[in-house]
């Protein structure tokens, strides 16, 4: 089957993952921690759907989910028209071969005794019985496509530098040519001069191998760059979700306009004056009634106290979750 | 030239001149920053550039002499505080000099506060160190510091401790402390990275702040070029230990020479403007033990390298109006004997 641009890989219904907090003597549940709390969201066919939002708001757990790398507490996962929320087993092992994952830290996530070669060619001979020496030319070939030499198949992680390591975690997660590549902060462990190095990287694979990207990441320059639309995260919920042109020319939700002028331009004639925001994130095991924002809203009206804003189109493509609008 | 120079040592609190420095690494000595000169003048921003392993926080670290004794050293070269080499001093007039004229805030907020004394304990440390003043003063003092930077209820933070606090109240600390005896100069090495983006807009807000109401030279020691554009008058760029370019902020974004400054600034995606591509810089970051230190570090990576950038090592060389350069594209920065001798 070809799929066109509007077909939908990826689809997400309120979805909620919440870590239960335990204490006492017998571990009784005592309250959640709202890591992700009422989510939806839909991606096509090779697109990039960026996820931005300040540590603790939820978005690698949303990552996390929707791998199904832990079990979600509510909502649904469509993934290729297919509801994945509760497999199990063999069909879920089925499924992850279509969806792979680049991780944060370079360092950490390739194992430090194998050689490159086997850990490019695991998830292959995970799901084939391949023997690796089988595999060496196709690996060879990833390597290649990813910017190393062949001759890295013999070494081991510890002798590349950290954009090396991560195209190598690349390689991997390539590998078994996934549909949907979630990168969970990808760039961010890396040097500047060598962040645009793996972007560039990222941008030529999607088209070449009609990827989809679920971009995850803090730094709104970087999601910018690389995602077609983008939801803003706060706390669990995201705020606001739209095509990046319009959210940076015409952010809505006072929690992405106050993100947006948070960050500093690298142009001395940009200096701004900027919305500063007061006070810190709440804690997702107790976040505020209604929007979770208001605390910290310019805007708050009496009704964000209480009632918690849904998301809304306000706007052709346009999704905010605001009272004012 | 010379009596420039000694106008120059007058009117600026901070001049670091051929100052090199270094670890000891199985035996061999290898410099992590060489022929670096810094001047800053009161009142100041002087922002140090450049990505990991480009010798900025050791340039910090030598200026406080907070470099590892075991294998740490600084080699040549002097640090001029108030016309005082800081290099000469012993551990007891440095400690008299650290926290009183020199205030410093680093990296993580989380680890550098102790996790068993109160917030109160820790600040009143800083003034009971370098103050004849009671203990009762010295929580007064304490609590209006804290009440300075931002924290509010101060009154009970003081006897909370760090653990109870978010990243970015902890760095308000960490600036309580560093202001709490009117330093002359401040040095942040990196103080906003480990914080999200609307907490570092609190901070850089509250650094600026503070600064212009007492006047006080900041060093500030960033790899975020955004950062550095809000914050500095003037921009120093490292790579490799060494400072490569030298100006005022505008020179530096809008007219920058070294073909490194020029990629980097190509290379950040930006959030005002939309770009196709990002141009890239090849290779990488050479670690300490892997400078070529024959002619320019930078040649291997360089788009616009020539055969003789492998031989000559250029030199850090004035174009006019204060913009320094160190690159062979530039006539003035081939090495004369001026510069060979200039030690």
């Amino acid at each position: 089957m070809r799929q066109t641009k509007d077909d939908i890989l990826l689809e997400i219904n309120n979805l909620k993952m919440y870590y239960p907090i335990r204490a006492g003597f017998f571990q009784r549940k005592v309250g959640d921690v709202k890591a992700v709390d009422d989510i939806s969201l839909q991606l096509k066919y090779g697109e990039t759907l960026g996820l931005v939002g300040e540590s603790g708001c939820g978005k690698s757990s949303a990552g996390k989910t929707i791998l199904r790398l832990q079990n979600p507490t509510e909502g649904e996962i469509i993934f290729q028209g297919k509801d994945i929320t509760k497999v199990k087993g063999n069909e879920l092992r089925q499924i992850r071969r279509e969806m792979q994952m680049v991780f944060q830290d370079p360092y950490a996530s390739l194992n430090p005794k194998m050689m490159v070669g086997d850990i490019i060619s695991e998830p292959i001979r995970n799901y084939t019985g391949q023997k690796s020496k089988d595999l060496k030319d196709e690996v060879m070939e990833l390597l290649e496509k990813v910017g190393l030499t062949s001759d890295t198949y013999y070494k081991y992680p510890h002798e590349f530098s950290g954009g090396q390591r991560q195209r190598v975690g690349i390689a991997r997660a390539l590998a078994l040519r996934p549909k949907l590549i979630i990168a969970d902060e990808p760039v961010s462990a890396l040097d500047v001069s060598v962040q645009s190095q793996v972007l560039n990287l990222l941008e030529d694979l999607q088209e070449e191998f009609n990827l989809t990207y679920l971009f995850i990441a803090h730094n709104l320059s970087v999601v910018k760059h690389v995602s077609d639309r983008i939801g803003v995260m706060y706390l669990g919920r995201i705020v606001e979700l739209t095509d990046k042109n319009s959210l940076y020319e015409e952010p809505l939700h006072p929690y992405t306009q106050a993100l947006l002028s948070a960050i500093p331009i690298p142009d001395p004639k940009k200096r701004k004056e900027r919305i500063v925001l007061e006070g810190d994130v709440p804690s997702p095991a107790n976040p505020p009634l209604g929007c979770a924002f208001h605390p910290r809203c310019k805007h708050a009206l009496p009704e964000c106290k209480e009632v918690r804003p849904l998301m809304k189109e306000v706007k052709p493509g346009h999704q905010v979750a605001c009272h004012l609008y | 030239m010379a009596g420039r120079e000694f106008f120059n040592t007058e009117t600026s609190i901070l001049n670091t001149k051929n100052l090199q420095a270094g670890f000891f690494i199985g035996g061999k000595f290898y410099p992590a920053i060489e022929d670096i000169n810094i001047e800053i003048k009161p009142g100041k921003v002087v922002c140090v550039v450049g990505e990991s392993g480009s010798g900025k926080s050791v340039t910090a670290l030598s200026i406080m002499s907070l470099l590892p004794k075991e294998n740490g050293s600084i080699q040549e070269g002097e640090i001029l505080f108030e016309g005082r080499n800081l290099v000469d001093l012993s551990q007891d007039d440095m400690n008299e000099i650290r926290g009183k004229d020199i205030g410093m805030i680093f990296q993580e907020p989380m680890t550098s506060l102790n996790p068993v004394f109160t917030i109160g304990f820790q600040v009143q440390e800083v003034l009971l160190n370098h103050l004849s003043i009671s203990k009762s003063e010295a929580r007064e003092r304490s609590i209006q510091l804290l009440r300075q930077v931002g924290i509010s209820r101060p009154e009970e933070i003081v006897d909370e401790y760090p653990h109870q606090l978010s990243g970015g109240m902890r760095q308000r600390v960490m600036i309580a402390m560093a202001i709490a005896n009117n330093p002359k100069l401040l040095i942040a090495d990196e103080p906003t990275t480990a914080l999200d983006v609307t907490i570092q807009a609190q901070i850089l807000e509250l650094i600026k702040e503070i600064q212009k109401k007492m006047n006080m030279a900041v060093m500030l020691i960033t790899h975020d070029l955004g950062v550095v554009a809000e914050m500095a008058d003037e921009i120093i760029v490292m790579y490799a230990g060494q400072i490569v370019e030298q100006s005022d902020t505008y020179s530096i974004f809008y007219n920058p020479k070294h073909p490194y400054l020029k990629l980097l600034l190509q290379s950040i995606p930006r959030l005002d403007e939309n770009r196709e591509r990002l141009d890239s810089i090849k290779g990488i970051v050479p670690s300490l033990t892997n400078i070529d230190r024959t002619g320019c570090r930078f040649t291997d990576r360089c788009p616009e390298a020539k055969d003789e950038c492998r031989q000559i090592s250029p030199q850090l060389a004035e174009l006019g109006g204060g913009h320094k350069v160190r690159c062979l594209l530039y006539k003035e920065s081939y090495p004369t004997e001026k510069a060979v001798t200039n030690r």
